[in-house]
């Protein structure tokens, strides 16, 4: 009897998750649908969900329209790099606090995560002016620049969290076994912290890959990545659902593929410490 | 060789003193444990000589040399940590290896020690595992085997068996004492735990509020203890004090006397009269939580057992030759 129940229960609870996936997948899946239909199917009422003249016309008229691949490769560009410059300067910082925090570490820290609690917005304009008199304005290392410091708190506090993990007793056993700081780096620490490091990159590059707001403000067309690319067919001509769908499908798919296959490494980064 | 000398060793963090000057000598192969309640400093002072903190004041000397100034690795000196401390991303056998190979040892002899090393601790069918796959008491074994295939000047030891579950932790002791014995390598150990100080050590540091209040063999310890404290802190059950009109008989301010050293009489005369207020019977021994008026709550300890219950009224006759003396600030007064 009791066996039912909780077969039962799992099913039930199995059900509610999978509803609950959907609902979150679907505006992906729409997007993805909507893709490959014309343009009056897409604005169609009663919406046709898979029983429509299936086309790719969308996708040539996008890629006539505008050069994906320009976008695309800022879009690598700008993330990777400004997640490269982020990890640089994040690493030995949280280094630092982690493993010789002074009496102000903690309000380090905290100063660092209020710089993410004003709305961006806020910073536009003179954000704006020291980009037009520096001559950064749509150019990828000015956005490379912005990016890294926009993700920089999230990154050093995530390191700062995984490295606190790491029992300071490791360290001291490998000082005593006669390590040289360097070698202490090399043999343990960064072994140690190789799946907090992995996890916190790819947080940071889809971060980065998806900022929309920075990237939309400081470049036009030279510099400009994935989301200016899609942000570029909600135009005043006009709504065309089915090319922004296309546009969007076109931008989220490397990241979608990253995301898939990292999923697990995601995860475990993700809850590293909150469950041991 | 393997001589340890402290000198004033003095540590503060920041304006609170931990270390208040402690000067001690280590004989090259002896086995001395640092015991004292928590806060006392003792794991502080083990790391002052292990050179993970570095000292405020005075010198420590490994061999005749003072070695403030080295670093860790070069005092020739192996730790084995409470929480292990081993590298989780290594199998035994990296762990093991790991100082041989941070000393740029040539890897056949780093075989060979290794191999040796594991077999003194029985670990040889555990070398190719990683940490996460031992038991507690394999992995402080692991620990113990990273410690001695460097063949250090002395081994230093951070209360290592505390992790473990009570019967383990006896069978642990008898393996860590064997070993100390075999290698003949001098040893500091750390604990809290007075029964590890006790059959463990062939001398005992007793630390309290950063000050080593004694510095003897176990026996010493029992038999003469320095203060009230020592007194108080060896021996299980604890000592029993009495103050006032009981102890200036005997020109003291405070008498001690060991739950052992009272001999319980039912209904006896002579002695101190009381009331049993817990009996524990533990089939080999019987303790008596005694109310003696006066006297205050005694505890007496029966070799073997003892039909006795609360409420039963008995004599407690103290053993004349037993009886510890204390003066007013609390130190031995010896006859």
């Amino acid at each position: 009897m009791a066996r039912m129940v909780t077969t039962q229960r799992k099913v039930i609870s199995t059900a509610a998750a999978w509803l609950v996936g959907f609902l979150i997948f679907f505006p992906i899946l729409w997007m993805v649908l909507a893709s490959f239909k014309t343009e009056l199917e897409a604005f169609a009422i009663p919406p046709s969900f898979l029983f429509f003249h299936w086309t790719t016309e969308n996708y040539v008229t996008v890629q006539e329209r505008s050069d994906y691949f320009h976008h695309a490769l800022n879009s690598i560009i700008i993330a990777g790099g400004s997640t490269l410059i982020a990890m640089l300067i994040a690493i030995p910082a949280a280094w630092s606090m982690a493993f010789s925090p002074t009496k102000r570490t903690k309000d380090v820290l905290l100063w660092m995560l209020s710089t993410k609690m004003m709305p961006p917005v806020g910073v536009l304009v003179p954000i704006y002016l020291i980009f037009r008199n520096f001559g950064l304005l749509d150019t990828r290392s000015g956005l490379i620049f912005i990016l890294c410091l926009g993700n920089l708190p999230i990154v050093i506090w995530m390191l700062f969290t995984y490295f606190k993990e790491i029992p300071k007793d490791i360290l001291e056993a490998a000082r005593m076994d006669g390590a040289t700081i360097g070698r202490e780096l090399i043999y343990v620490l960064t072994p140690m912290a190789v799946p907090g490091l992995a996890s916190t990159m790819l947080l940071n590059l889809i971060l980065a890959w998806n900022e929309a707001f920075w990237t939309l403000n400081l470049s036009t067309l030279e510099a400009a990545p994935l989301t200016v690319f899609i942000a570029s067919y909600s135009s005043p001509e006009g709504l065309f659902w089915a090319k922004l769908s296309a546009a969007s499908t076109l931008a989220i798919a490397p990241i979608l593929v990253l995301g898939w296959f990292s999923q697990r490494q995601l995860v475990r980064g993700l809850t590293f410490g909150a469950v041991k | 060789m393997g001589q340890i000398t402290l000198q004033g060793v003095q540590k503060s963090f920041g304006p609170v003193h931990i270390i208040k000057g402690a000067d001690l000598d280590i004989a090259d192969g002896s086995f001395v444990v640092f015991v004292g309640p928590s806060g006392c400093g003792k794991t502080t002072l083990l790391r002052l000589i292990a050179g993970l903190e570095d000292v405020t004041g005075g010198a420590i000397l490994i061999d005749g040399r003072n070695v403030v100034d080295v670093p860790p690795a070069k005092r020739g000196l192996s730790m084995v940590f409470q929480s292990y401390a081993l590298y989780p991303h290594m199998s035994v056998r990296g762990n093991i290896a790991f100082g041989l190979k941070m000393a740029g040892i040539a890897r056949d002899e780093i075989n060979r020690k290794v191999e040796s090393a594991a077999a003194t601790l029985n670990l040889t069918p555990y070398l190719d595992r990683k940490p996460r796959e031992l038991s507690g008491g394999q992995r402080q074994l692991v620990a113990i085997g990273r410690a001695i295939v460097r063949e250090p000047k002395a081994f230093l030891f951070d209360e290592p068996l505390s992790n473990l579950d009570a019967a383990l932790r006896v069978q642990m002791r008898l393996e860590v004492t064997r070993l100390q014995k075999q290698l003949g390598t001098t040893a500091i150990y750390v604990t809290h735990d007075q029964v590890e100080a006790m059959t463990m050590a062939d001398k005992i540091v007793v630390l309290n509020g950063g000050k080593i209040e004694q510095y003897g063999s176990p026996l010493e310890l029992y038999e003469k203890p320095a203060n009230l404290f020592v007194a108080g802190f060896i021996g299980s059950p604890k000592m029993n004090f009495v103050t006032g009109d009981l102890a200036r008989q005997q020109g003291a301010t405070t008498i001690g006397v060991r739950p052992e050293h009272l001999k319980v009489e039912r209904d006896g005369q002579g002695g101190w009269h009381g009331t049993v207020s817990v009996a524990e019977h533990l089939g080999s021994d019987t303790f008596l939580y005694v109310d003696a008026g006066p006297q205050g709550m005694l505890t007496a300890r029966y070799i073997g057992e003892l039909d006795l219950h609360p409420g039963d009224k008995v004599s407690l006759i103290p053993d004349p030759a037993r009886i510890h003396r204390f003066d007013d600030s609390g130190k031995s007064i010896h006859a």
